[in-house]
């Protein structure tokens, strides 16, 4: 079954190597991290070798090569954050959640931080409080 | 139920992250109980945001604007009836009117926030088209020369000539040509790119069409940083619109776009990074020559422009070259959308022509900090720009005066900071900065973000100061005179202005 889905990916964009880190996000996405197995699959479809892919997946900060708990959690720690608390609130973040916690150079909600990116969903003028809400809300839904 | 009430709500992401969703089905919920006719628009932002999430509602003498509005706040709205532009604690009267927008110039940015982001109509009503009908008619050495005499320059951070990169790629030989877009906005401070792809995208693909005409390409991409979930949304629908409409039929010109999404990595918005990365490779730099123009994306000439560049092309095809370099002063011609983030009471987009000075920009739309602390610095440029003290607040903001108080315009972000700020530590994230984003192919870059880091660390510790900023300024030089590209080139920038601006900070504690 995953081999087919991962199959049906590449092939949703002819199987062409310029498409790799698109086809990795769409496999990661749909499993949730890139398995060896997966990382195999894909380097046949495309024609290309494990090193090729092994550099590529190794060098971008998104792609995680082990399974992930819940969902992705990104914290701002770039400057525009930092001028607002933003360092205050990661530290928060990775004491109290820990795992799933990443951090991230800009959001770009620049006037109205500290940001935070919680899946897909944006979030402004986050405070420790607020971030809790947050997190209650997203394992509740 | 006669009456149709028009409500815009922004879809903004920036909007969004305040809660815009939750206002727009409070209120379309509210309308329903109280049997209202409305229709609410998603619209882009207007800039203002700290009024976001910020309503309007159109009234007979306009668009009247309330916020920031929150989910509470609408019972109250409706009773002081601003269905019909009423008074309420949240009101500012007609949005133009607001000063903050009435002051700027918006060229770029001219639908931003007015339109329906997605409506090609709209899109056209409010100016879109016109110049990418006027470009069909010209010959394109008569585009590339209108671009060239307008005075653009690109609005990424080089500020390189965008006519003559144009030229370039228009005089290589080759029966495949690219245009790729540079949406990889990472540097800290800015959201222009954002802000607009999600407020007016069209704008963006026609500049990128007009680009193809002007060097006889007819693929584009559009490389897009992962960060911008929501832009990477609005982008692929407005692709499916653009290309449906069949605006080209008839000319014998063809242009097909690929939203490409980044992954994660700060260095991809260097251009030959950027093209690595587009063929699905590692986004190490590449050594230059040859300029990506003659030989780029798969090999083949290819423009690289930032989105701002590319946005502002249909407006000097529209309105003609004078037009837009009449705007500015010097060699910076035309307008630049500045953005004000940090620690600031008015954040938000401010277009304006190039000149305007960087303390009305702080002080005078801005309003000073967030925090109510006195401004100590702003970083402006991105995490390689200078920190600017406040004595030197009445600089022009164009490339030149920037460059000559050892500063830089970059992609037009301000970050502002309060009176707390330690500059030691803001240096040493300069280099962790560095440290963390660097490619690795060159090791003034590699090595020297990771000693220039260690040797902070040291000044902070109080060890050996006076030693170790002489050889923390020894590896700057090193890294600003060896680095492959601007990444560690730049990255001293922040570094040395701190040093120089707020000695004390350094000082032995």
């Amino acid at each position: 079954m995953r081999k087919i889905n991962i199959l049906k990916i590449c092939n949703s964009y002819n199987n062409q190597p310029d498409a790799l880190i698109e086809i990795l996000h769409d496999v990661q996405n749909e499993f949730g991290y890139l398995s060896k197995d997966a990382l195999v699959e894909i380097a046949e479809a495309l024609n290309i070798s494990r090193a090729d892919i092994h550099g590529v997946v190794s060098f971008y900060d998104d792609f995680r090569r082990e399974p992930s708990q819940g969902i992705c959690i990104k914290v701002c720690r770039a400057e525009a954050c930092q001028a607002v608390g933003g360092e205050d609130l990661a530290h928060y973040a990775q004491d109290k959640y820990d795992a799933g916690i990443h951090d991230v150079y800009c959001l770009g909600n620049c006037a109205l931080g500290p940001a935070v990116l919680i899946g897909d969903n944006l979030y402004g003028r986050v405070t420790p409080e607020r971030l809790d809400v947050l997190l209650k809300q997203k394992s509740g839904s | 139920m006669s009456e149709q009430i028009i409500i815009y709500v922004p879809c903004d992401a920036a909007a969004l992250s305040v809660g815009a969703d939750d206002v727009a089905a409070e209120i379309k919920r509210e309308a329903e109980r109280r049997n209202l006719g409305i229709e609410i628009i998603r619209n882009g932002s207007r800039g203002m945001l700290w009024l976001e999430p910020l309503v309007e509602v159109v009234a007979d003498k306009g668009r009247m604007a309330y916020g920031p509005v929150d989910v509470k706040d609408i019972t109250s709205l409706f009773e002081a009836d601003f269905l019909h532009g009423g008074t309420h604690a949240l009101s500012h009267g007609l949005t133009e009117d607001i000063p903050y927008f009435a002051k700027q110039e918006r060229l770029t940015f001219a639908r931003c926030g007015i339109t329906d982001p997605l409506n090609l109509t709209d899109y056209e009503a409010h100016g879109g088209l016109t110049g990418l009908r006027n470009a069909l008619k010209l010959s394109p050495e008569a585009i590339v020369d209108t671009v060239t005499k307008s005075g653009l320059r690109g609005r990424g951070g080089a500020g390189f000539p965008t006519g003559i990169k144009w030229k370039t790629a228009l005089e290589a030989k080759a029966a495949q040509k690219y245009i790729c877009a540079n949406a990889d906005e990472g540097d800290s401070g800015t959201f222009a790119d954002r802000m607009l792809m999600e407020g007016d995208p069209f704008v963006l693909l026609e500049g990128m069409v007009i680009a193809g005409l002007a060097v006889g390409a007819d693929t584009g991409y559009i490389y897009i940083r992962s960060e911008y979930p929501h832009a990477i949304k609005t982008m692929n629908r407005a692709v499916e619109i653009w290309q449906n409409a069949g605006l080209l039929s008839g000319s014998g010109k063809t242009f097909d776009f690929h939203v490409r999404r980044g992954a994660g990595a700060y260095i991809c918005g260097e251009e030959t990074s950027m093209l690595e990365s587009l063929e699905g490779k590692r986004g190490q730099i590449k050594v230059k020559p040859p300029l990506p123009a003659i030989e780029g994306l798969f090999g083949k000439p290819t423009i690289i422009n930032n989105i701002l560049t590319l946005a502002s092309v249909p407006i000097v095809l529209d309105k003609g070259a004078d037009f837009y370099r009449d705007f500015g002063q010097g060699r910076s011609r035309g307008t630049q959308p500045f953005q004000l983030g940090g620690d600031i009471k008015r954040g938000g987009l401010v277009e304006k022509a190039f000149g305007v000075s960087l303390h009305e920009l702080v002080e005078d739309f801005g309003g000073g900090t967030r925090s109510g602390k006195t401004v100590r610095t702003v970083q402006a440029g991105g995490p390689l720009g200078a920190y600017i003290p406040p004595r030197q607040f009445d600089v022009d903001m164009d490339y030149e005066k920037l460059a000559d108080i050892d500063a830089m315009l970059g992609h037009g972000g301000l970050v502002v900071f309060g009176a707390d700020v330690d500059m030691a530590k803001q240096a040493r994230f300069a280099m962790k900065f560095c440290e963390v984003e660097s490619c690795g192919k060159c090791t003034p870059c590699r090595i020297g973000s990771v000693r220039g880091k260690e040797t902070l660390d040291k000044i902070i510790s109080g060890q050996n100061v006076a030693a170790n900023l002489a050889l923390l300024e020894d590896i700057c030089e090193l890294m600003t005179d060896g680095s492959l590209c601007a990444m560690g080139g730049l990255t001293p920038m922040p570094v040395q202005s701190a040093i120089k601006h707020f000695p004390e900070d350094f000082e032995a504690k």
